[in-house]
């Protein structure tokens, strides 16, 4: 019978119906950082349970690491009693970490593809709601609280409902100067930050069967800003390619079979869907934030509802009716586990080539990983952003939500390509976030307003 | 680390804390910076914090919601950030059930593992349930886990807990890990037969 990816991919790891009603699900990958899982650990040890798999658990750290001064210890006590913390925990229940000195550090949601631990076909599971990213591969990953994390470690299983599949088709080619953060910031607005919940979000159409995997994780990354704890993209052919060769991706012959397994855990032409919507890829403009929830934009074109939801237009300090674009910002933030992958530099870079930040912005680019910073200065990426008055940090999470020293001061406003405009989020509370394409931060960066990218694009040579 | 109640939650009764809006996030119930911790000591003390600061007669600042147990919301509560901080914060305030027209799935889920059932009832419902505690603070509100009724001096409406957690609440399996740890021999024979464990 035709079904969808994640109907196979869930009965496949469903374990049994539990006496409650819940499902008990085996979890292939677990991914951990420093911020939720000490208490995990600790009640781990309170209960005197062991770590059921410790090879299919991986750390890094991400959340709290500085991006600046990265000699440990850190001069940030509490970053470096969290990292110490996973380092002992990791230590003492066998768990695989790279630490802040490893090479392969990194927001969790970008090394674990990055490295080939993210894998078609399996159910992924992080303290972290972003980790709908690894959707993208045609994984079922769930963002998870600390006490799952705890249940996962202990059992490699979590006690979990099953969701209703929602089908997004994106038909249709993207204009220049429009992202999968466009698309996705385009659907969220059309859904609502809570039209997924119940669901999973299973995007396709010919927009997204184009875009790399890079984009389709920039897509799936924000499925949970949508509602839908759950998002993800059937593999094919550039997922496989994308697989191929990274360490710890199957190899050789196993490579072949793994191919065979991850097309047969696709969605079929037939399969049944709880909902369906479509949307016109062509019809998507570089898309903006206004608001303090990431459904509230509205394309640069376009001016704020009249009818915008008051709390956020008097916390943004935004008029009914006017216009996002040419917003003088303070900060411009490129980086996160939405936005903070080699292409999305790439396409900054190219913005910021040859400019130089207005003078009253300080810019930022925190790469997503450790891996991605030295893809970048081997392209010279780095030496485009210093050259134009950006600065070049260390991998983290940063200023996406400011657990570090990465903060907004006061009424700052932020144009960031990370993916939450939540009141307070950037670390000041009553900072102001514009959330939009990493190409939009540089074009905003360097006018000091928000600006349309596809005036400055104009000027580049093809 | 929170002492959560054991055992069956069939019924919440206790006073109500009237909290208005949509969509409100868990940044804003528990704001990062309280992350900063190995534990989860103390998170009761900052729970909306920034709210708070910003609006003196926010809800969590007034005094005659004091030992509230139900807290009383509106829609998509909970969203954003996954952090189990939010609901601990709350449950160490003494919020033993809320009540709203939804949850975030992740926030609902993480409420429950530490035995705080959360109601999704109609929107005019709530506004009668948040108006009647803004009037009458002292009144006891009385929530079913089996039944979903929730009575408030004059006021009765029904809710629904999601079925299994409803029924993870009433059989006392709502922290779930002995459960998930009981017949761990199923736990082998699935992840034997996953290609991608075994190696392809």
């Amino acid at each position: 019978m035709a079904d969808t990816l994640f109907h196979k991919v869930w009965n496949r790891h469903a374990v049994r119906a539990l006496s409650s009603g819940q499902t008990q699900l085996f979890i292939g990958l677990h991914l951990i950082h420093e911020v939720t899982s000490p208490q995990a650990f600790d009640m781990l040890r309170q209960h005197g349970w062991r770590v059921a798999y410790p090879n299919r658990t991986f750390a890094t750290v991400d959340h709290i690491v500085p991006t600046l001064a990265r000699r440990r210890p850190f001069l940030d006590l509490m970053a470096e009693e969290m990292t110490a913390a996973l380092e002992r925990n990791c230590r003492d229940f066998g768990i695989q970490l790279w630490s802040s000195e490893s090479r392969e550090q990194g927001i969790v949601h970008i090394i674990g593809p990055e490295l080939g631990l993210t894998q078609p076909g399996m159910t992924i599971a992080c303290g972290d709601s972003h980790t709908s990213t690894h959707g993208a591969f045609g994984a079922i990953a769930f963002g998870v609280g600390t006490s799952q994390v705890r249940d996962v470690l202990a059992s490699q299983c979590l006690a979990l409902d099953p969701l209703k599949v929602r089908r997004i088709d994106v038909n249709g080619r993207l204009s220049p100067g429009v992202y999968a953060k466009d698309v996705i910031l385009t659907i969220i607005h059309q859904l609502g930050v809570q039209g997924g919940v119940g669901y999973a979000y299973e995007y396709g159409g010919s927009a997204i069967d184009r875009m790399t995997l890079e984009e389709r994780m920039t897509i799936c990354n924000m499925s949970i800003e949508g509602g839908a704890r759950a998002g993800y993209v059937n593999p094919d052919e550039t997922t496989f390619a994308f697989l191929r060769g990274r360490p710890f991706a199957p190899s050789g012959e196993s490579f072949d079979r793994a191919v065979d397994w991850w097309r047969s855990i696709a969605s079929d032409p037939n399969a049944p869907y709880d909902d369906r919507v479509a949307l016109d890829a062509g019809s998507i403009e570089p898309t903006v934030t206004w608001g303090i929830n990431p459904g509230q934009s509205v394309r640069i074109s376009e001016r704020i509802p009249a009818d915008g939801d008051r709390e956020a237009l008097a916390f943004m300090g935004f008029a009914p009716n006017a216009h996002v674009r040419g917003t003088p910002i303070d900060v411009a933030f490129i980086g996160s586990c939405t936005n903070g992958r080699l292409s999305d530099l790439e396409e900054a870079a190219r913005i910021a080539r040859g400019h130089h930040v207005a003078p009253h912005v300080k810019a930022l680019v925190v790469p997503g990983s450790q891996g991605i910073s030295r893809a970048a200065e081997a392209r010279g990426l780095h030496q485009v952003f210093i050259d134009a008055g950006f600065e070049w940090r260390g991998a983290g999470c940063s200023m996406c939500l400011a657990m570090n020293t990465d903060k907004l001061e006061g009424r700052q406003v932020c144009a960031s390509s990370s993916n939450r405009n939540f009141k307070g989020r950037q670390g000041s509370p009553t900072g102001r976030t514009l959330l939009m394409s990493p190409a939009m931060v540089a074009a905003a960066a360097i006018a000091g307003e928000v600006v349309d990218v596809r005036t400055m694009l104009e000027e580049i040579p093809a | 680390m929170t002492a959560s109640p054991a055992g069956p939650i069939l019924a919440v009764a206790g006073r109500g804390l009237p909290l208005r809006g949509h969509d409100i996030d868990t940044d804003r119930i528990m704001p990062a910076r309280f992350l900063r911790s190995v534990t989860f000591e103390g998170l009761e003390q900052h729970l909306f914090e920034d709210d708070r600061a910003a609006d003196p007669r926010h809800p969590f600042n007034d005094e005659r919601y004091a030992g509230a147990a139900i807290l009383i919301v509106n829609a998509n509560f909970g969203c954003g950030s996954s952090r189990e901080h939010a609901p601990q914060g709350l449950a160490q305030s003494g919020i033993r059930a809320i009540v709203g027209e939804s949850f975030s799935e992740i926030f609902q889920g993480n409420a429950a593992i530490l035995g705080v059932p959360c109601f999704a009832a109609d929107p005019l419902s709530l506004d009668r349930l948040q108006t009647l505690v803004e009037h009458t603070p002292a009144v006891t509100i009385d929530a079913h886990v089996d039944t979903g009724v929730i009575s408030a001096g004059p006021l009765r409406f029904t809710a629904a807990v999601p079925p299994a957690l409803r029924d993870a609440f009433i059989s006392g399996q709502w922290n779930p890990t002995a459960m998930l740890l009981d017949r761990f021999d199923e736990v082998r024979l699935v992840a034997d037969r996953l290609p991608y464990v075994s190696g392809f």
